[in-house]
């Protein structure tokens, strides 16, 4: 059965901290998270409907008919859109306020688990040494050296262990995902049991008995910190090693343009080599450009159009909707053959672009090439010049942006990346160049070609909400042939996933006094 | 398979007008005339016009099996060369063999 999982993340990056990972969510959480999931279930697949009234509806039938039909679809599709918006938003809103409350909820929870936790953990092992001198002093052995060198051991493990802790769980979380970690409460509850187990023996055979070998007990409380140190090897194995080794090659396609990579990764769960992904994403593809669609979206609407022209005559009318279909054959076949002047529009559409481009670009590298070389960092042994003419940086850009301004802005406006690049940052880019001695080239590059998501300013991020859409459980591993999709606000990456062969390498020696070589002729000789 | 008889016509040295190309210490690979790419043996590959090979009908590519009652097919080209250059001799005798003549 499809479980599909989804979840806004409302986190920023200060999301939960991994220590707070450490330890489970309450079992309440998880079922908070299954009864969203099934709400947004619903929400989602409100969606689709309207696709259908817009090209079944709109017929441009009769003249008298036209407007009312006209009229009919755009209140068909409004209609639609706004009771499904409407039934949506509230749902929306519910699911809003009971996510925030709900993430804020497991945030305080589980950190507060986690620290109570590792308060138990740290504190149990002097509270193992400490209890017999408070409760039974008479009784007790005095401590001989071998014991006091324990007290150093332990002291020591302690701090190693603090160490350890900090430097592996309380780092900042990247990211807020939809599930736990199992392997996180695996641990959790492996160190919970662990500790619990050991009071139990301690106080029943200890503080009941009140057992006066105090080394023994030292020894039980230094027995406790290996166990913990051990534990914590466990979980740097568990939750860092094991996914080093690459075990599945992964490709990434964005839905909107097609653009695709490759990445390696190791045996990871679901939502985590979804965060790998992302990660990736904000370095490796180039920034999401829909002012670069909208030529195709255009030569599809003009498809459309040219579909258009059936009758269709209602619901419930068996006859019409036969006589429909056979004149949307026909006009489908029409229709294709009309379609053999798009293609030709559209190389010489590209041929004429690519020219203009062309064009810009030289315009564009030659203004800004003699803009630079107004510029010149000023020499020491230079005499002073008067304060007016000497420049910081910023102004040094500001006075040289004027002369390739236009160039710039042209050439962006045929790429069409103008929105990418507001005035502010050129500036700064160029103040940044010249401090850093760059060529009139470097400054160029980062217009030239588009870069990665990150290069641009904090607004175009395009929201760092992602929505992972899976058919399996995000919590299970990845396997071969497995899919899904992470959603963003304005497009979608695929991602498959693909198992890396496994190899089966042999050796073959070549002796190094092997190598020898006979002349072949074919010789000719007259006679 | 013919039996050709050749003249050594003497310029200054005896000379048959034909060069030779083959024998088991080339390379029978490069060998543009023979069928099998394996075959080392002795092959005509050029014929001098107006020379005493073409008055007597040997033509480019045939294989030469014998000289002189000499067995050509298993000879280095040195050997060849000189079983074909004798000084004492004035007549060469060749069996040789063509791909027209084992089709015929």
């Amino acid at each position: 059965m499809d479980t599909e999982s989804t979840y806004s993340g409302y986190s920023h990056y200060s999301g939960r901290s991994r220590g707070s990972h450490r330890h489970g969510e309450r079992s309440r959480d998880r079922h908070k998270s299954r009864s969203k999931d099934s709400r947004s279930e619903k929400s989602v697949t409100i969606n689709t409907p309207p696709a259908e009234p817009l090209l079944g509806d709109s017929s441009l039938r009769g003249e008298q008919v036209q407007d009312d039909n006209w009229g009919e679809t755009t209140t068909a599709v409004t209609g639609t859109s706004e009771h499904s918006l409407s039934q949506e938003d509230i749902v929306r809103i519910t699911k809003d306020l009971e996510d925030s409350v709900g993430l804020d909820c497991r945030r305080y929870v589980t950190r507060s688990v986690a620290v109570i936790l590792g308060l138990l953990v740290f504190f149990t092992p002097l509270a193992f040494l400490v209890l017999p001198h408070i409760l039974w002093p008479e009784k007790l052995q005095s401590c001989g050296t071998a014991c006091e060198g324990l007290f150093i051991s332990v002291a020591f493990k302690l701090l190693i262990l603090l160490l350890a802790v900090w430097a592996l769980f309380f780092r900042p979380a990247r990211a807020g995902l939809p599930r736990v970690f199992v392997f996180r409460i695996l641990l959790a509850v492996l160190v919970l049991l662990f500790v619990i187990s050991y009071w139990l023996f301690y106080s029943v055979r200890i503080l009941d008995s009140q057992d006066e070998n105090y080394q023994g007990i030292v020894q039980y409380a230094v027995s406790l910190v290996d166990a913990l140190l051990f534990i914590h090897y466990l979980a740097v194995v568990l939750l860092e090693l094991r996914q080093l080794q690459p075990c599945f090659s992964v490709c990434v396609t964005r839905a909107t343009d097609g653009e695709t990579r490759h990445y390696n990764l190791g045996q990871l769960s679901i939502q985590r080599a979804a965060l790998a992904i992302i990660e990736h994403y904000y370095c490796d593809f180039p920034i999401h450009n829909p002012a670069l669609l909208s030529a195709s979206k255009s030569r599809a609407a003009k498809h459309l159009a040219g579909l258009k022209v059936y009758n269709v005559d209602g619901p419930g009318n068996n006859a019409s909707a036969g006589i429909a279909q056979s004149q949307s054959r026909a006009m489908i076949a029409a229709a294709a053959r009309r379609r053999d002047t798009s293609h030709n529009e559209l190389y010489y559409e590209e041929a004429e672009h690519e020219r203009r481009v062309r064009k810009r670009r030289a315009r564009l590298v030659v203004a800004v090439e003699e803009a630079f070389t107004h510029i010149k960092r000023m020499q020491e042994e230079e005499p002073k010049k008067a304060p007016g003419d000497v420049m910081d940086p910023r102004e040094a850009a500001q006075a040289i942006f004027p002369s390739m301004a236009r160039a710039l802005q042209k050439y962006l406006r045929t790429t069409k990346q103008q929105h990418c690049h507001s005035m502010e940052s050129i500036q700064q880019h160029l103040a940044f160049c010249i401090t850093n001695n760059l060529t009139p080239k470097a400054f160029l590059e980062s217009y030239l070609s588009p870069g990665p998501t990150l290069q641009y300013g904090k607004d175009h991020w395009l929201g760092r909400r992602w929505t992972l859409i899976s058919e399996a459980s995000v919590t299970s591993g990845l396997k071969d042939g497995s899919v899904f999709l992470l959603k963003c606000v304005d497009f979608s990456l695929v991602v498959t996933s693909r198992k890396i062969p496994y190899v089966q390498m042999s050796e073959e020696y070549i002796d190094p006094k092997s190598h020898k070589f006979v002349l072949r002729l074919q010789s000719e000789t007259s006679v | 398979q013919r039996i050709e008889i050749q003249k050594l016509r003497q310029g200054e040295n005896l000379i048959l007008g034909f060069s030779i190309g083959g024998g088991i210490d080339q390379d029978p690979g490069q060998n543009p005339f023979s069928e099998d790419k394996s075959d080392k043996g002795i092959y005509v590959t050029r014929i001098t016009p107006g020379g005493p090979a073409e008055d007597a009908d040997l033509r480019i590519g045939d294989k030469i099996m014998q000289v002189n009652g000499w067995d050509m097919t298993m000879v280095t080209h040195d050997q060849a060369r000189k079983k074909l250059t004798k000084k004492n001799e004035d007549v060469v005798r060749l069996l040789i063999t063509r791909k027209s003549l084992e089709e015929a």
